[in-house]
């Protein structure tokens, strides 16, 4: 194992020449100057502008749209509706891998169909010759709802007299259909060992219940998409998205088109988190084409991001954790449902499978509800589910250290997963980096200096991720000059052209600068999977090296006709290919690439891969000091450091940005984000009162990156992208906690709730 | 609706003249007007920093300002940042620093961070902080920002750059 | 024989035992062979000739992208789950 801090300016780690130094990313330049085209900048020549007709109310039946004054006013192209989706759209189940879903969900939550479900849910679009030609036509389009009563609390939408959203839902139980109309969607359980035997012998019992509200990824850049669909049939999606084949094939599935029809160009991207994986504009988009034989650009505004994409689930969680004497964990039980808002499809797996994943349970119990209710429908966010089922274990483990009077990483340590613990999934890990985590942070001086203040606290809290494999491709031409063009699948949200274009070029032993990497669309890559999951680096850099490896055969097979020598007779060595016996001959990569011209057929190497993943994941540790304002409630973060194992850290720099990222989303998260309901409506829907935090807000997010390679990838990564967002609220809790004495229990952990349980605390000892 | 207006201003050193509506925010008029999509758009409402401009010596956000509010202004954006001889010395140290990972707030951030070295050329960490406090970064976590920032005012500034900053 | 691990919500059909142990050479073999004593097991896994959307197959701890034609040996440990991943 070895440990980066980022202090410490890594530059090579020793077993490599590329990987784990610092280039300058390729696509900086453009990104620095403006120059990088985005999705909200995409512009075609006699493009109209769209905007989307968004419900007031959070349940309604639709009786009728009358959109003919909207199609009278000039400049006016085209105004669509759910009548104008093709009849006979299909109900398949897809998978978007953050989750499956049904077509006809999908479908009508691009225009609400009969009813609409929440408030902001679309129900109809027009495009026009400028925006403001298009948000004038909206208000004129007549809208007749019969109101419906509608359920926001996940509680009550459980019950069985709740409002049913959908005449047919039922609860799936595992692949079995109960056959009840509920608004529970589906139950997940999983079960190790025996869980009366574990409580009956432990010595220290705790449960508790957590509440967490919905927050939203907040990506800076609007959804947006640009749509032509020529009259051959032949539609382009010009989009920001987290994947372009997943664009493609929820395009398709909602329009009714076969996927050929379909050709999506992803374009540089303003961050996604998950947000970023469901289409939500691209078939309006699509229809008002159609319609008006022009290509249509929409950019979505903010206040609709808010109402209408993506939050998380708000969630409720009881956990149960039981210990013997010396703090060894002998059982776990944990119930938890998350809000999936207007459709089903919220991480219940996911939140099921993290809640005990950072410690060996023998005897463990979780069940998850998945609910539908009226708001938004979630999406994925950053690790999906993990972070409201680890505030809630961590924060018990936290406690039972208290009472047992155990050091809280000592506890950690003595029960952390490790290479052959049994998951509450049933799944055994191997090789993990949980225990490397945890012992970085009893090292880090972090830990042994001491507070300087009243009312200040640390807390220290472990998180995971399962990371996900999937499917990418690349492809790779060698240029005359010794440089390599190399289009991948992924779009590149963080920095990833640079970590997927250094393993290529550390296979090659060429320097990252020569090679000139690129995004892909659909017509001009192999199948890639979305950017997300933590995948990229991961599996795209894995296709990456099978494209540089192919790319050596045949250069290699290049240099021996060059030689006019057997193929067996070369070799290539530290980016030279040598000949075996006749020490003279000997060619640098660009040399050779110099040659080609009189070789024969260019140089290409492709790489596509579907690794197996479920099981390796990546586990992190943080510590946060806080200063409590006892007279206000307002907690301010004092000192962070993200401790994770990356497995192998290809450009430090990218993985150091993702841990002090999620960090920052985490503490967002625990302090101040959170949607404000009232009667069915959101309140917040803006930037400035949905306040994510700024610069002012938070301090430097020391990091120190821990490597345990992962054994079934070439280079042993691991991927970064999630698992530092599932600690920071639960360490915030418990620093909390020791810097005033009170447990917060409820995200997010706002002043007026701090200050109240302040003073509930004062009230009692009086 | 009104008639079109017609504004005379000057951008990034250059003459411009444009043709816009009262209604027409002066981000609106760079990104669909004169394809200058380097500023970019986040919130449309003042909330995000990510189309901020120099206008006059004084940080903006694009997306507040009518465009015909330009008229015999002195505008500087992300495009007038570098000069033919080079990178700002920001926009190079927010490459060396890896400052952006999405960096669709880096052109917002970039501008901002200008406008305060050339009124104040060696800030605090303090002082960075409050000044880009009106621009949003959902993916860096600012870490890398404030450094780029900081390193950034240790530079001197090439005199191709202040050349422009005194347009 | 290979060991499956049987879903908490599925041991209505396997007489409350969690653990199984069946012959065959790969998962649709299993199931095959799982359905042969505990009748019911195919229909809750399987839709047609590949598994529900909504179920993915650990074989050893490793999530399989190949579902039912995934190899697995005498050894082999074998894990019914929720299809998932991440954001
Ligand atoms: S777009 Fe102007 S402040 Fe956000
Ligand atoms: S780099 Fe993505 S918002 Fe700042």
């Amino acid at each position: 194992m070895a440990a980066t801090s980022n202090s410490e300016n890594g530059n090579g780690n020793g077993k490599y020449k590329v990987i784990g130094t610092r280039p300058i990313r390729h696509d900086g330049l453009d990104k620095v100057t403006g120059r990088a085209v985005y999705g909200i900048d995409q512009n075609l020549p006699g493009m109209l502008y769209g905007q989307t007709l968004r419900s007031p109310h959070p349940h309604a039946r639709i009786r009728s749209i009358d959109t003919t004054k909207a199609e009278a006013l000039e400049g006016v192209r085209a105004v669509v509706t759910a009548d104008d989706f093709s009849p006979a759209g299909d109900d398949e189940v897809i998978s978007l891998v953050e989750g499956v879903f049904r077509l006809t969900h999908m479908r009508s939550n691009i225009l609400a169909k009969d009813k609409v479900l929440y408030q902001g849910h679309s129900v109809a679009a027009v495009a026009a010759t400028n925006i403001h030609i298009a948000e004038e036509a909206l208000r004129l389009i007549e809208v007749d709802y019969e109101i419906l009563p509608y359920v926001e609390d996940v509680h009550e939408a459980m019950r069985e007299d709740a409002p049913l959203l959908h005449d047919d839902l039922t609860t799936e139980d595992f692949g079995e259909d109960t056959g009840t109309k509920s608004n529970i969607a589906s139950h997940t359980q999983f079960k190790i060992g025996d869980l009366e035997k574990g409580f009956g012998e432990s010595d220290v019992i705790i449960e508790h219940e957590f509440k967490t509200a919905s927050v939203h990824q907040g990506y800076i850049e609007s959804h947006n998409a640009t749509a032509e669909w020529k009259t051959d049939g032949q539609l382009t999606v010009w989009t920001s998205t987290q994947g372009a084949f997943g664009v493609q094939k929820q395009t398709a599935g909602i329009l009714g088109i076969p996927v050929s029809k379909v050709k999506v160009v992803p374009m540089e991207i303003g961050g996604g988190f998950g947000g970023k994986i469901p289409v939500y504009l691209a078939p309006q988009a699509a229809l008002l084409s159609k319609k008006s034989g022009r290509p249509v650009k929409i950019i979505m505004t903010r206040a609709d991001v808010f109402k209408s994409t993506g939050p998380t689930p708000a969630t409720y969680v009881k956990v149960k954790i039981g210990a013997d004497k010396t703090g060894k964990f002998l059982a776990a039980e944990a119930n938890f449902a998350f809000a999936a808002g207007a459709f089903p499809g919220s991480p219940v797996w996911a939140g099921a499978m993290c809640v005990f994943s950072c410690y060996s349970f023998p005897n463990a119990l979780v069940d998850g509800y998945d609910v539908v209710l009226n708001k938004p429908r979630s999406a994925a966010y950053r690790a999906p589910g993990a972070t409201p089922v680890i505030l809630a274990t961590e924060t018990i483990v936290d406690e039972i250290a208290e009472k047992l009077g155990v050091d809280p990483i000592e506890i950690r340590l003595l029960n952390a997963a490790q290479e052959g613990v049994r998951r509450v999934d049933g799944v055994v890990y191997p090789v993990i980096g949980c225990r490397e985590t945890l012992e970085q942070a009893k090292a880090h001086e972090h830990y042994r200096t001491p507070l300087n203040g009243p009312n200040q606290g640390r807390g220290i809290a472990t998180g995971f991720w399962v990371n996900a494999g999937l499917k990418s491709s690349a492809t790779a031409h060698v240029n005359e000059d010794g440089t390599v063009n190399l289009v991948e699948g992924s779009t590149d949200i963080g920095g990833s052209r640079a970590s997927i274009a250094m393993q290529f070029a550390e296979v090659l032993g060429l320097p990252a600068e020569a090679i000139n990497p690129s995004v892909g669309d659909t017509s001009s890559v192999g199948y890639t999977e979305l950017t997300g999951g933590s995948r990229v680096t991961f599996a795209t850099g894995w296709a990456a090296y099978e494209a540089a490896q192919e790319v050596k055969r045949k250069m290699m097979a290049k240099a021996a006709m060059y030689w006019e020598a057997p193929e067996e007779e070369v070799r290539f060595e530290d980016g030279i290919f040598l000949h075996a016996t006749d020490a003279d001959k000997k060619l640098s990569f660009k040399e050779l690439a110099g040659h080609l011209k009189d070789l024969g057929g260019a140089v290409v190497g492709s790489g596509t891969v579907d690794p197996d993943y479920g099981s390796g994941g990546s586990f992190t540790t943080c510590m946060a000091d806080v200063e409590v304002d006892p007279d206000t409630g307002k907690v301010t973060i004092l000192r962070f450091t993200m401790i994770q194992d990356a497995g192998t850290a290809i450009h430090p720099s990218y993985v150091e940005g993702q841990m002090q990222g999620g960090s920052v989303q985490g503490i967002g998260w625990a302090l101040n984000e959170e949607y404000f309901y009232s009667e069915g409506r959101m309140q917040n829907a803006s930037f400035l009162d949905y306040r994510i935090p700024t610069c002012f807000d938070v301090p430097m997010v020391d990091t120190v990156i821990v490597e345990v390679p992962h054994p079934g990838h070439p280079f042993g990564v691991r991927g970064v992208g999630e698992a530092s967002i599932a600690p920071p609220p639960a360490a915030i809790a418990i620093a909390i906690y020791n810097a005033v004495g009170v447990r917060l229990r409820e995200l997010p952990m706002r002043p007026d709730r701090v200050l109240a349980a302040c003073l509930e605390k004062l009230a009692a000892s009086h | 609706m009104g008639k079109k207006l017609y504004i005379n201003t000057t951008i990034n050193g250059e003459a411009v003249e444009f043709l816009c509506e009262p209604r027409q925010s002066l981000l609106e008029i760079f990104r669909d007007h004169l394809g200058m999509t380097g500023t970019k758009e986040g919130c449309n409402d003042g909330n995000c920093g990510a189309c901020n401009v120099i206008i006059d010596g004084v940080l903006m956000n694009s997306c507040l300002i009518f465009a015909v509010e330009a008229q015999d202004r002195k505008i500087v954006t992300i495009e007038g940042l570098a000069s033919p001889q080079g990178l700002h010395p920001l926009q190079q140290k927010f490459l060396e620093h890896a400052s952006l990972q999405c960096g669709i707030c880096t052109p917002g951030f970039l501008v901002a961070a200008k406008a305060l070295l050339d009124q104040n050329p060696d800030p605090t960490e303090h002082e960075v902080r409050h000044w880009l406090a009106g621009n949003l970064c959902r993916c860096t976590g600012y870490d890398k920002i404030v450094r780029a920032v900081l390193d950034a005012a240790n530079v001197a500034p090439n005199t191709e750059t202040s050349l422009q900053s005194s347009n | 024989m290979a060991t499956v691990w049987i879903p908490p919500q599925m041991q209505n059909l396997t007489g409350g035992r969690e653990q199984v142990s069946v012959e065959g050479a790969t998962v649709r073999e299993i199931i095959e062979s799982l359905e042969v004593v505990h009748s019911g097991i195919r229909e809750r896994l399987c839709k047609g000739d590949r598994l529900k959307p909504t179920i993915a197959v650990f074989v050893d701890s490793e999530v399989s992208p190949l579902g039912l034609r995934q190899k697995v040996s005498s050894e082999s440990e074998i894990n019914f789950l929720p299809a998932m991943s991440g954001g």
